[in-house]
């Protein structure tokens, strides 16, 4: 049968199960978009900036375990998404992003709007396509949804010429997927398991670090059942969270720079690391050659580029982690260290990082807490980066699997507006909270007028503390408080803003209006922008400086004794 | 920690624009270091095989194989072995040469056995081919007449017992 170019990436998409579009319109694009109404089934959301169509797409694959889709023009268009498409790279999340491009003729004269996105997007794309035949887009497109969420995710640009879109070409009914030099790894080594075992059944502190690939291959059961059996602790990496429920008595929480101190010092004392789909990122590990030396290490992961990176690695298998920590449970013998799991309780006893101290100003920790409470851990929470985002990770219980999604590696402000819409886009039957810094709020907050377009009822709790505040913190503890250029002297009247936009607005300043401003958003048929004015110079504490060790750790300094708040 | 040394590697990528783009760009993000170069057509067809030296020990030579592997385009990678391989290089040497010097160069060329390719009233250009020592023992004999202009093709490897 006969099909323009345009018809085939629509149909294309359809035919991975595509639902919904995240775009803006331009001219290299534009035949794209001339075909969408012949395509209802194919929901299309108009972005108010391609920035922000890149985040909500990534959202929408976190949130969903769905690939993402977003699409954009040439030129500023394409280029607007590069921060999504590098955001979606470092985290490992499957979209797939079409790009508009000047005409085949045009290509490499510096036409209007031509931009090399291809050569762009290279080191930050798991692979990308510039298509030259409307006949190749059929499986160009198979391709790209296959790399994208097969083996370790992660983002895929198809470029296509204007006149490609309008190309006509006859089409076989199912594309053909031709990749002869990709074929992940999804089975383990069964020797590998085996020393794996065995290494389990010597251990006397054990820990299992779970990362973000227990969650790619949702191995939630698989590693729970695991912890269980062995009665291993669990430590969950930033974009672990929620992999592992956090009301578990095995559950440790975060480690790392702004971790739990307990699970840091847990980490130190270990002897044996069972790390699960992550990949011992520096805000981890610290320094390389003094993390966790008195432990032997078996590494599980899908990217045999990961293993031996960064620490080196006594048993590697790798795989897909549901495949390996099945294969591992069979063989792991059912065992109890209850000295260890007493002498981590004492940790955090000891340690409480979780405390808030006892003050009438309003805290940030606090309201992340009262947030957790109102629902019951339940909410998908989008973070932004910076100290709420740290905030946000330490102080929700988080008990379900997909609910913490935050821009882990590539640490992109401005993800938790677009990115929280995406996810609300994924999951419209949830509760999602955007928890925004004032500064990366104020980088996408034009998408609210998509949510409200659209009607997706995202909660946006701004902690605003009129500061960059994670670059503040570093200013003040490594650069003598020498405050540059990180105050925001005269931000937007936030409730105004949200009146502006046709929001609900509420502002919120003392501790006991918390409570009711959180039921209040909860109560309204919409999106709804909380300030919360929160102490400016609050710190987020413990802080590992960056390259040092558990031993370098700062903890909060304490004046009184503080207790749980309830 | 092994010591860094010269590791010959092959890889055999899909014949596409482009290809040899992604493959240098990885290696400059990763902060690779590349010696020498070599790509062509292989036995296959679409298929071209690219030959790298590069420096670097076991853990960066590791790396860099799994990082090249990780390509979708690429689609074999392997490292050669230091022994049991045929290496070569072809190079083209365009000498200064007077009256009084270029029967002595053309002796230094006939001991390696290099050809002389052209000739001109103050110059030759000599082809020569075989590993990288010869090349640089070579270089070396004709420093002293005046090296002009050297051009090399990068090396290539091939194992003596089985193919790659």
């Amino acid at each position: 049968m006969r099909r323009t170019g345009g018809q085939i990436v629509c149909e294309a998409l359809l035919r991975q199960g595509v639902e919904v579009v995240f775009g803006l319109p331009g001219g290299a694009i534009l035949p794209l978009y001339q075909t969408l109404p012949e395509y209802p089934q194919l929901r299309h959301i108009l972005v108010r900036h391609e920035q922000g169509a890149a985040h909500a797409a990534d959202g929408y694959a976190r949130a969903t375990g769905r690939p993402g889709v977003a699409w954009a023009t040439s030129g500023p268009g394409a280029t607007n998404l590069v921060t999504g498409i590098a955001t979606a790279h470092m985290d490992s999340i499957p979209i797939v992003i079409i790009t508009g491009q000047v005409g085949r003729d045009a290509i490499g004269s510096d036409a209007f709007q031509e931009t090399d996105i291809t050569g762009i997007t290279l080191p930050i794309t798991k692979h990308n396509y510039l298509v030259m035949n409307a006949s190749e887009l059929p499986n160009v497109i198979a391709e790209a949804f296959h790399i994208a969420t097969t083996g370790r995710p992660g983002p895929v640009l198809v470029d296509i010429p204007k006149d490609v879109f309008q190309e006509e070409t006859e089409v076989a009914d199912t594309p053909t997927i031709n990749l002869i030099g990709y074929k992940p790894t999804i089975k383990g080594n069964d020797r590998q398991i085996r020393r794996a075992a065995e290494l389990i059944q010597k251990a006397e502190r054990p820990i299992i670090l779970a990362g973000h690939g227990v969650i790619f291959s949702e191995a939630y059961d698989e590693l729970r059942t695991l912890a269980e059996k062995t009665q291993m602790p669990v430590i969950t990496t930033l974009l672990g969270i929620s992999c592992f429920p956090e009301d578990h008595v095995l559950s440790v929480g975060m480690p790392g720079m702004h971790g739990m101190a307990y699970a840091s010092l847990a980490i130190e004392e270990s002897d044996l690391l069972l790390a699960v789909g992550m990949r011992f990122d520096d805000r981890i590990i610290g320094d390389p050659a003094r993390f966790a030396t008195n432990s032997k290490k078996i590494h599980i992961e899908i990217d045999p580029s990961e293993i031996g990176k960064n620490i080196s690695v006594d048993v590697p298998i790798v795989g897909d982690a549901k495949h390996i920590l099945a294969a591992l449970l069979k063989l792991a013998p059912t065992k109890t260290h209850p000295d260890w799991v007493k002498h981590i309780t004492d940790l955090k006893k000891s340690h409480p990082s979780l405390d808030i101290r006892p003050t009438d100003k309003l805290l940030p920790q606090f309201i992340i807490k009262k947030l957790s409470m109102a629902t019951n851990g339940e909410a998908i929470i989008v973070t932004g980066v910076g100290q709420h985002q740290m905030w946000a990770a330490q102080f929700y219980t988080f008990k379900n699997p997909r609910s913490f999604i935050t821009s882990g590696g590539a640490g992109s402000m401005g993800y938790e507006v677009p990115g929280a819409m995406g996810v609300q886009v994924g999951q419209p039957d949830k509760t999602v909270w955007s928890i925004a810094g004032d500064g990366g709020f104020q980088m996408t907050m034009c998408e609210i007028a998509t949510m409200v377009e659209n009607k997706i009822p995202v909660k946006i709790a701004i902690i605003n503390n009129n500061f960059l505040g994670m670059v503040r913190q570093w200013q003040q503890f490594f650069y003598e408080k020498s405050y540059v250029a990180t105050e925001y002297s005269h931000n937007p009247d936030f409730v105004k803003l949200a009146e502006a936009f046709g929001v609900l607005g509420l502002r919120v300043t003392k501790q006991d209006q918390v409570e009711s401003a959180i039921k209040q958003a909860m109560e309204y048929d919409g999106p709804v922008i909380i300030d919360f004015v929160v102490e400016a110079e609050e710190n987020v504490y413990p802080m590992i400086p960056s390259g040092q060790t558990v031993h370098d750790m700062i903890e909060e300094p304490r004046q009184t004794e503080s207790q749980p708040i309830s | 920690m092994t010591t860094n040394m010269d590791r010959t590697i092959t890889a055999l990528v899909q014949d596409k624009p482009g290809v040899l783009n992604r493959i240098t760009s990885m290696f400059r993000r990763r902060g690779f270091n590349i010696s020498s170069l070599a790509v062509g057509q292989s036995e296959k067809p679409n298929l071209s095989r690219m030959t790298f030296v590069v420096q670097g020990n076991n853990a960066v030579v590791e790396q860099l194989l799994k990082n090249l592997d990780k390509l979708i385009d690429v689609i074999k990678v392997s490292a050669a072995p230091n022994e049991d391989v045929v290496s070569r290089e072809l190079a083209l040497i365009r000498v200064s040469a007077t009256p009084d010097t270029r029967k002595e160069i053309v002796q230094i060329a006939d001991i390696f056995r290099a050809h002389i390719v052209g000739v001109s009233p103050d110059s030759l250009i000599i082809e020569v081919a075989g590993d990288a020592d010869k090349m640089t023992s070579m270089q070396d004999l004709l420093k002293g007449y005046g090296l002009l202009e050297v051009m090399r093709t990068g090396t290539i490897v091939m194992h003596r017992g089985k193919s790659s």
